[in-house]
């Protein structure tokens, strides 16, 4: 059987030249880059290089760049590090369709006494601006947004956001595990003072990601140890996966295009045959405000992780925001946030594509998904029950 | 991804009986779109009084599809009062058991069956006429308690996957605690509850257990948020502490209180420990 892999936004495959640029140094190159002596030192040349990758990519300062070991890491680090520099301000502020690594740090200060605000999201997944602005106050912190939702592909206007936020002198995070390799990203031209990224989301190994920090943003470190990475994060550099993320940006940059066009009409090409070959199937958020490479339906009457199981025997791994799928017992609070009804949260369905596939296995999917929908329906005693309502037998 | 037995696979991937008894003698439906997991049931009798014909309609994951399936095959040939004995776990069990998280969806099977042997018999199960007392699932005590009882359910998060009472807001878990107490004290006094498994403990032994778990377990983290916690009495299964410290003006201090430190005791000490805070 063969695998068609669209689950992108969960992890990627490691692309070969990454992997073969890490392996000299889980073998050869094994010194420690802090080491006075030229066997550690040959290996800091080369993390300095990945360094100096990483920010061309983000469009940023090699010493802006700050390596870490994933993206939650990143999140909570870029979250704790300004709350522990501005002590004396206790109010925090994100959105209600957040991933984990930022809800659960709100949820978590918010037992400990801290005030927090979650935005909303209308209909369409889009952060709602006013509310924002009314929220701010003079104890806020720091405000966290992700650039793009992991489930719907939504993109926040982050730019926009942080005018909002700077004015107000106050530092702002994003969360850009999604948006990094998918759509331009230039901390230069930007207003982020912080932004995380995961390696695994751009064809670099799981286990490595960055914390963007700003020059002259307050920082205290969330990881206390040695001296590496300016002091900002201890404990010894993770230098394989570290040049793996090099690399991986290196062909990120490369591959933006080709993720904007080819990519991009690869996912219109999936969901429009969804749309046109499955009745009562609705794309979740702000069509024209999406990464390119996500899509998420919904499809009405059948529950999200049947449809995964489904897909799964034939070899297409996709993802679900339904109940079932992820262990608790509603479904996804993005979806919720959005105000996505009852009869189409359940069987939300997310493909998240990348460079490596292709039109046939687009077209394996749509020749596919269409008799899996009918087959749960025809299951489903709400569909037959739809069908009456319509008058159709 | 669920650890499904080949037996859930199966009957996911090749469901038997899908689908509704024409003129059928009995019918029952439970849950609905906004809970994720519906199940419509149909039944019709042979001569004999035996279910000749039972049919599903399901909407749900693939333990819900396959438990129906598995309800379906279980009943036929069975009379009405046989049938009326099948359990949940009769479900479970022909599948090669269900991941305890999806066990709910052998509950939703039995339930099912329940509503439509009533529904042929004439009567009705009214929701009305019990306390709804999960909101968000609309799950009554009668279906919790019922669940306690038949699958020896010792704690709120067993009576979410059972049921899925307490599984969305969470406001309903005191009462979900206070029923799961009720109904074990009565089991217990009916000899229908193993005693619990820990070796039973003289109140000695037990005070010197649940210092040496305090000290152990829960000291340790409490100092490092800058708070501490003080053992002040013991009565029965009820254990009186005092949070010190930062802890003791903390607003997540009950939630410490009932999730920490309660939950170290039981599994060092007694399931059946319930900790209260006394204030200074």
């Amino acid at each position: 059987m063969k695998t068609v892999y669209v689950d992108n936004n969960a992890t990627t495959q490691v692309a070969p030249e990454v992997l073969e640029a890490m392996l000299p140094y889980f073998s050869e190159f094994y010194g420690n880059p802090s080491s006075m002596h030229f066997f550690g030192g040959q290996v800091q040349k080369q993390v300095n290089e990945a360094r100096e990758k990483v920010a061309d990519f983000l469009g940023a300062d090699p010493s802006e760049i700050v390596f870490t070991s994933c993206g939650t890491e990143s999140d909570n680090a870029a979250i704790f590090g300004t709350l522990d520099s501005y002590p004396e301000k206790r109010h925090f502020i994100t959105s209600r369709v957040e991933h984990p690594a930022v809800m659960n740090v709100s949820s978590y200060l918010s037992r400990k006494g801290y005030r927090t605000t979650d935005i909303s999201v209308d209909r369409e997944g889009r952060l709602d601006l006013d509310e924002l602005k009314e929220a701010i106050t003079d104890h806020t912190v720091i405000v966290s947004f992700m650039y793009a939702n992991n489930e719907t592909g939504v993109i926040f206007p982050i730019d926009e956001i942080g005018q909002i936020v700077k004015s107000n002198g106050i530092p702002f995070h994003t969360d850009a595990v999604q948006a990094a390799g998918k759509i331009p990203l230039h901390m230069k031209k930007s207003t982020v003072d912080l932004l995380s990224i995961s390696g695994h989301k751009l064809h670099a190994p799981k286990g490595i990601g960055v914390l963007y920090i700003r020059k002259g943003t307050k920082f205290s470190p969330f990881m206390i140890g040695g001296h590496q990475e300016k002091g900002r994060r201890g404990g010894t550099e993770n230098v394989p996966y570290i040049i793996g993320l090099g690399k991986a940006c290196e062909l990120a940059k490369k591959h933006l295009e080709d993720e904007n066009t080819r990519v991009r009409a690869l996912r219109d090409y999936l969901e429009s045959k969804i749309l046109e070959k499955i009745p009562n199937t609705l794309v979740n958020g702000d069509s024209k405000n999406r990464l390119p490479n996500t899509v998420s339906v919904s499809f009405e009457y059948v529950e999200g992780e049947s449809i995964l199981l489904l897909l799964s025997d034939l070899g297409i791994c996709a993802s679900s925001g339904s109940a079932c799928t992820s262990g608790s017992l509603e479904p996804s609070h993005v979806l919720r946030a959005m105000g996505v009804p009852f009869t189409a949260a359940h069987g939300s369905i997310r493909f998240s594509l990348s460079i490596y596939n292709t039109k046939e296995e687009m077209d394996y999917i749509i020749e596919h998904l269409p008799p899996i929908i009918q087959r749960l329906r025809d299951i489903s005693p709400f569909w037959k029950d739809y069908l009456k309502s319509q008058g159709k037998k | 991804m669920w650890d499904y037995t080949e037996k859930v696979k199966d009957h996911f991937l090749n469901p038997r009986n899908v689908g509704e008894v024409e003129n059928p003698d009995g019918t029952g439906e439970v849950g609905s779109l906004a809970c994720g997991d519906a199940l419509r049931l149909s039944f019709k009798l042979d001569e004999q009084k035996k279910i000749k014909e039972a049919k599903f309609k399901t909407f749900g994951c693939a333990s819900a599809i396959a438990s129906s399936s598995a309800l379906t095959e279980i009943i036929k040939g069975m009379t009405l009062e046989e049938a009326e004995k099948v359990t949940n776990q009769d479900i479970a069990n022909y599948l090669g058991g269900l991941p305890e998280e999806k066990m709910h969806c052998s509950v939703m099977g039995r339930e099912a069956l329940e509503s439509a042997i009533a529904n042929y018999r004439g009567q009705k199960v009214v929701k009305e006429d019990f306390e709804i007392v999960c909101k968000c699932f609309g799950v009554t005590d009668r279906e919790i308690i019922k669940a306690i009882q038949e699958n020896d359910l010792k704690t709120v998060e067993q009576v979410t996957y059972y049921t899925k009472a307490g599984g969305g807001c969470a406001q309903c878990h005191p009462k979900i605690e206070a029923i799961i107490e009720q109904v074990r004290k009565e089991m217990e006094k009916e000899g229908l509850a193993p005693k619990p498994e820990k070796r039973k403990l003289t109140n000695i032994q037990k005070i010197k257990l649940i210092e040496e778990t305090l000290g152990r377990e829960i000291v340790p983290a409490l100092k490092a948020d800058g708070g501490d916690i003080d053992l002040i009495d013991i009565d029965g299964s009820k254990v009186y502490v005092a949070l010190r410290g930062k802890c003791s003006f903390c607003p997540s201090s009950e939630f410490t209180l009932k999730q920490y430190v309660e939950s170290k005791l039981k599994e060092f000490v007694s399931d059946d420990l319930v900790v209260e805070e006394v204030k200074p």
